[in-house]
């Protein structure tokens, strides 16, 4: 039995310490919040142990990995407070707020040799992993452009008043919903060279962005690029759609969480299982059913990798901190390039620094 | 008390872009469903062809259906909901808005006693969740007054949810509030039908109606297809079988023969866009199902 515990009972929170708790070879120890009222609920119904204070909990638990899913401005010392005392970590997306302080709580990840993965739940998504297989093979020979999207519905007034509509505490469409297609993009092809045309802006959101545009230039595959939009005011979605097209020498394919497209200008000798012409491939026959189902294969299969790793059944690696570091640094390159300032009515939203100027309250600090 | 269950019912996914196999199909299925009337011509089709129950999510939406049906109750005298309850992305969307605690202050009645549990000031009792759950479950239920709603089903997120917490008693409460304030059954949908059982026995529902996907392909079957049959043979539950053609990956003819082969299964509830579909549903249910055939049949003509 892997010993976890969870920090920060959100959405996210909640729904990993429910595919945990439901998994065979976890003991979940203990989970952390600052809200009272949802740990006296937890601990009731549940039978859960509680703590309200992060580093006590690491302390008394014991925990051999702990979850963290708390607002993303507290992931570092979260984090830190974590490898320090040899445990490993899942930490939701984004890893954090600075890509120097993401590299940093890699190496020290890797110098303590322990587990570490970030929720990036994509790379687990049956369709997303298909459209890697089909890169690796060649299947559509040299790629020139790939299209990355994700809309949703997320902001649809000009309302809101939690740490996800502030910039300064990791809010914002950027870090909540662009990190995602962000992240595919660094999964298939590693680092751009430099971004451009980059547009951040708002639509409903005081205190943080709605809508992020760029164009990402990369060095290899030479003269690939990728324009990037994503907008997470739009109605029109049921929920989060995040879309890749990709158009290549010999062909073209495009993926969402439901389905690959493929059209294979011509047969492919190491995919004998596509043809030429167009081929169409759903989650129906993609997905890899999981022991126990909540809102997706992917979000039990991301958690099934890092239970296997920690207990040292399979390797891991899979979204590790290294990896999730790469997005960081693309979000950065793009709040750097951002020309979003020209529109009359937006903040100027240049360079990182002014939105972390402030150090965010420590989590594990705070009174509930 | 204990419903009869019809044995083919019909369900709202396509009206609502909803499909596995395809964004593209959902989103056209959504444009088509735009208004009340689209909607309402392939349940009347449904209705015609002898499918008379309803299995829907609580979307704002449906409210529209209702009114139609309230307006001509000689139409849809036999006609019956099973509403599925809570429709999840309000309450996420609402969470994510708002944080945790707001959404709980934006659903829940302003009274002293659950605003001092927000505050931490209180500790909650078994009867404070029963009180949030009352007025959380009038709201969901109002669109349905003066219809037929003889089982009310919790939507599977949250059955796997608080299945997946261990929060086992919020199972016996929603069972219990159905049946003491809507006089109806308690339906459950989970996408992990093998693990839910034995919970919902040991907090003393028995015989429960349990909807889940039961298909040739395994789609979404968690736990494994043999897990599925075991607890499907012990017949210790009234299954609903969903998701039977798997968005459409399995052919209509091999997916209902399977799944009529399958022990125990008490309904199946599928979605169709085109009376056609629902007329062909029918009829292929007829022939691999023989005892279902002759109850619609029986309806049809006027007889039940």
């Amino acid at each position: 039995m892997v010993r976890i515990a969870v920090a920060g009972l959100g959405k996210m929170g909640i729904s990993h310490l429910s595919i945990l708790k439901a998994h065979i070879d976890v003991d979940v120890v203990s989970v952390c919040d600052t809200a009272q009222y949802l740990l006296d609920i937890l601990n009731k119904n549940t039978g859960v142990n509680v703590h309200s204070d992060f580093s006590r909990m690491l302390d008394e638990a014991s925990p051999a990995a702990v979850v963290l899913a708390t607002p993303s401005a507290h992931h570092y010392e979260m984090a830190t407070t974590a490898l320090d005392r040899g445990i490993s970590v899942f930490c939701e997306k984004p890893l954090t707020l600075a890509p120097d302080q993401s590299a940093e709580l890699a190496a020290l990840a890797r110098s303590r040799e322990v587990m570490h993965q970030v929720g990036y739940h994509y790379r687990f998504t049956s369709t997303f992993r298909e459209v890697k297989r089909l890169i690796e093979a060649d299947a559509i020979g040299q790629i020139t452009h790939v299209l990355a999207e994700a809309y949703g519905p997320v902001v649809l007034r000009p309302k809101g008043s939690t740490w996800r509509s502030r910039r300064s505490t990791g809010g914002g469409c950027l870090y909540d919903y662009a990190a995602h297609p962000i992240n595919l993009l660094n999964w298939y092809f590693g680092m751009p060279a430099h971004v451009g045309g980059t547009s951040i802006g708002k639509v409903f959101s005081r205190d943080t962005d709605d809508e992020v545009y760029s164009t990402l230039y990369y060095d290899r595959p030479a003269g690939l690029t990728a324009q990037l939009s994503v907008n997470w005011c739009d109605e029109s979605q049921r929920k989060m759609t995040t879309k890749l097209t990709l158009w290549g020498t010999r062909g073209r394919i495009s993926a969402d969480r439901q389905e690959v497209q493929a059209y294979l200008r011509e047969p492919c000798g190491t995919l004998p299982d596509y043809q030429q012409g167009w081929n169409m491939r759903s989650t129906t026959h993609l997905a890899a059913p999981v022991s126990f189902y909540l809102r997706g294969e992917e979000y039990s299969a991301q958690l099934d990798h890092f239970v296997a790793a920690v207990a040292g059944r399979r390797p891991g690696g899979e979204s590790c901190f290294e990896s999730a570091t790469q997005t960081d640094r693309v979000i950065a390159m793009l709040l750097a390039d951002d020309s979003c300032d020209r529109r009359p009515d937006a903040t100027a939203a240049k360079g990182v620094s002014r939105f972390f100027a402030k150090a965010p309250v420590p989590f594990f600090s705070r009174q509930a | 008390m204990r419903a009869k269950l019809d044995r083919l019912l019909f369900g709202d996914n396509q009206f609502f872009g909803v499909n596995h196999m395809s964004e593209d199909k959902a989103r056209a299925q959504a444009m088509r469903f735009r208004d009340a009337a689209a909607v309402m011509e392939v349940l009347d089709a449904a209705l015609d062809a002898g499918v008379r129950t309803f299995m829907c999510t609580t979307h704002d939406r449906i409210s529209a259906i209702c009114d139609r049906m309230r307006a001509n109750p000689e139409r849809y005298k036999e006609f019956t909901f099973y509403p599925s309850m809570p429709y999840a992305h309000k309450y996420a969307n609402a969470v994510t808005e708002e944080g945790m605690l707001g959404a709980l202050r934006r659903f829940l009645p302003d009274e002293g006693r659950f605003s001092a549990i927000l505050r931490g000031g209180m500790a909650v009792a078994r009867k404070d969740l029963e009180g949030m759950a009352a007025p959380l479950m009038d709201a969901e239920m109002k669109m349905f007054r003066g219809l037929s709603t003889p089982v009310i089903f919790l939507q599977n997120i949250v059955v796997d949810l608080l299945l997946g917490l261990g929060a086992k008693q919020a199972f016996r409460i929603f069972a219990d509030q159905v049946r003491d304030r809507y006089h109806a059954e308690p339906g459950f949908i989970t996408m992990n039908m093998p693990r839910l059982l034995p919970v919902l026995e040991e907090v003393g529902i028995d015989n429960p109606i349990i909807c889940a996907n039961i298909n040739k392909l395994g789609f979404r079957m968690s736990g494994g297809l043999e897990a599925n049959e075991r607890v499907l043979r012990s017949g210790r539950f009234r299954a609903i079988a969903m998701s039977v053609f798997a968005s459409g990956a399995i052919p209509p003819e091999e997916a209902i023969k399977w799944v009529c082969g399958q022990p125990n299964i008490a309904a199946i509830v599928f979605g169709a866009s085109r009376g056609a579909n629902i007329r062909h549903t029918c009829e292929l249910v007829n022939r691999y199902w023989p005892a279902a055939g002759q109850e619609r049949r029986a309806l049809s003509a006027g007889t039940v």
